[in-house]
């Protein structure tokens, strides 16, 4: 049943462009996924570890500045003389050390919160974004400072047969955005209901009792924010290309903020709330904006994150799921089937 | 004589001015049960923390078949198979029993993350025999009615035996078990004693600590008395149950009670 319902919002969220011509809510919807995608990897951390990232946007950011400089190239001068050149590489390179460069900032900040934990990776989250848009503002050689990279190609994906493809349009742009989510959320999932998954919910659960029996937390945790990171990074690749201008406003706390929202209202350590929580909180500007002031609209989304949280205090999808499943188990692929064929054959 | 599995030289554990443990020294043989008892607040508890890497100790040294611990963290030291488990039940309260012990399978359940990612056949291979491996040990603590509940909804007894098929999940070549018995009933215990007796069998060195004395009297080999963090005696069942340093540190434990 649960693939069914996988299936069927695939199937569903790739119509979308067959009825839907209006371009603002496309744009919107493409921006609501890459979105997503990063709340996707926000939530392996929060909901499967416990462990709060304060600044992940730092990790999105970074993904869109090195895929934005990489198909542009650049020209900076270094101390002592040297000078680094760099000629501009195809697009969907710059994707991949994107993801390469956010998941290494990843280690790197395990590497420095996770010996201690509590809220030691919050600061060190927070501080690290805040580090990091000061080097965007100032380092304008490279990053031309508040000037914004402009005019980013948009990515070019060879297909077999058909030589080459430039995604300028929001239609591929919406697919390519689809499949990357759709992807991401296969990896979480396999990740998570592996036996890496397993030591990251027994660490969250007990940590001593994990420790006692042969996890290693250092390693479990830095290797979730690396991937965590490297998903984030894939996302901001995704927005340099499709937006095609970048600038430092990109690591606002703001947008961090944005991201916890979407994965506490839709649930976390659910696969599928960060979806749905991304889609209420990316979606809601397009309807209130016509009717309401900036200013009342951050209000608006305030009760409705207080609404959701009183009605569903676990988030929409894990409340919805209790109360329709009424589960015993919530280990959900993990469904012992030796068991579940014996417990069959004792109730009948 | 056998060979010696854990050894423990001249520990001293100190909280701030309290002495908790001092020149503690005792080995355990390969395949050997070994109990360690003492009035509360004796140091028994302190003695596991250091053994299993939770606390480093103020002085001295423990080895495992002839590996220094000192330094090693508690996960290294389970991978070394020196497996406890918890005076305090300790368990995954929010996952079934049956997801518990898959957790505790950790050790035996390592595949290269991207095999898991891509679903290969030797990640799904494993992931089958964990589940096997899982159902056996729900069935040889007797678990099987309960496999599907939440740990966190059992019975304190149950979650007692939880606890043990953790560790057990965690493939010991050595098993310490810190009262174990505590809140189990008569028949539970009964049961108790027997599982333990097996896993010995199957060649697991088991260090207990627990105060159900007929239990302790009948499964041991040896038996290692602690008091104030100093071992007062140590030897076999028969040797310890007659020995005037042990009678007295209980009797004096009860006088004070009284
Ligand atoms: N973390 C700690 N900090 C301070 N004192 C402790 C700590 N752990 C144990 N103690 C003290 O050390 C002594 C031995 O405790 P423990 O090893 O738990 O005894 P037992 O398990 O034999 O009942 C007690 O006096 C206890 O209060
Ligand atoms: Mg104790």
């Amino acid at each position: 049943m649960r693939s069914g319902i996988a299936i069927l919002t695939i199937v569903a969220f790739a119509s979308v462009p067959l009825w839907l011509r209006d371009p603002y809510l496309m744009n919107a919807l493409i921006t609501t996924g890459i979105f997503i995608i990063g709340a996707m990897s926000l939530n392996l951390l929060l909901g499967f570890t416990g462990q709060l990232s304060l600044g992940h946007i730092a990790f999105f950011g970074i993904g869109a500045y090195v895929s934005a400089l990489t198909s542009l190239g650049f020209d900076v001068g270094l101390p002592f003389g040297f000078r680094i050149v760099h000629v501009p590489w195809p697009p969907i390179v710059g994707f991949v050390l994107a993801i390469v460069v956010a998941g290494l900032c990843g280690y790197l900040v395990g590497l420095l919160s996770f010996r201690v934990r509590g809220a030691y990776f919050v600061i060190v989250t927070i501080s690290f974004a805040e580090v990091v848009r000061l080097v965007a503002l100032n380092w304008v050689e490279l990053t031309q400072g508040p000037l914004a990279l402009t005019n980013i190609p948009s990515i070019t994906i060879g297909l077999p047969g058909l030589g080459d493809l430039t995604l300028r349009t929001k239609l591929q742009n919406y697919y390519l955005v689809l499949a990357v989510a759709v992807v991401t959320y296969v990896l979480i999932s396999r990740l998570v209901h592996s036996h890496f998954g397993r030591a990251m919910r027994g660490l969250m659960e007990n940590e001593t009792l994990a420790v006692s029996v042969g996890i290693d937390v250092t390693r479990t945790l830095t290797l979730a924010a690396v991937i965590s990171a490297g998903i984030a990074g894939a996302a901001g690749s995704l927005y340099a290309h499709y937006i095609r201008i970048i600038d430092p406003e990109v690591f606002a706390f703001i947008n961090t903020v944005t991201m916890v929202i979407m994965v506490i209202t839709g649930g976390k350590g659910s696969l599928a709330g960060p979806v749905v929580g991304g889609m209420i909180f990316g979606l809601l500007p397009v309807f209130l904006r016509p009717i309401m002031a900036p200013e009342a609209q951050w209000i608006a989304y305030g009760g409705v994150l207080i609404v959701i949280l009183f009605v569903l205090p676990r988030g929409i999808v894990p409340s919805l799921a209790l109360r329709f499943r009424k589960p015993k188990s919530r280990a959900e692929t993990l469904a012992p089937v030796a068991f579940s064929e014996r417990d069959a054959k004792e109730h009948a | 004589m056998t060979a010696i599995a854990l050894k423990v030289e001249k520990v001293a554990v100190h909280f701030g001015g309290l002495v908790a443990l001092s020149d503690m020294n005792f080995t355990v043989g390969e395949g050997e049960i070994v109990s360690l008892i003492g009035p509360n607040g004796a140091g028994k508890t302190t003695a596991f923390n250091v053994v299993t890497g939770f606390l480093d100790p103020t002085h001295g040294a423990v080895s495992y078949r002839g590996t220094a611990l000192n330094g090693l963290k508690p996960h290294q030291i389970a991978d070394l198979g020196l497996i406890r488990t918890f005076q305090r039940t300790s368990v995954f309260p929010n996952d079934t029993v049956y997801d518990n012990l898959l957790v505790g399978l950790h050790r035996r359940g390592r595949v290269s993350l991207l095999e898991a990612i891509l679903g290969l056949p030797r990640a799904r291979s494993s992931h089958r025999r964990l589940r096997e491996r899982a159902s056996e040990l729900v069935e040889w603590v007797g678990l099987e009615r309960r496999a599907h509940d939440l740990a966190g909804s059992l019975s304190y007894g149950e979650q007692r035996l939880v606890g043990v098929a953790l560790a057990l999940a965690a493939e010991p070549s050595m098993l310490l078990l810190d009262e174990p018995v505590s809140g189990m009933n008569a028949s539970e215990t009964h049961t108790f004693v027997q599982l333990v007796r097996n896993i010995r069998d199957r060649g697991v060195t088991i260090l207990l600590v627990e105060h159900d004395m007929p239990m302790v009297m009948s499964v041991s080999d040896r038996i290692v008395v602690l008091n104030y963090g100093r071992i007062i005696a140590e030897g076999t069942p028969n040797v310890i149950r007659n020995d005037p340093a042990v009678i007295e540190a209980y009797l004096g434990q009860g006088a004070t009670r009284a």
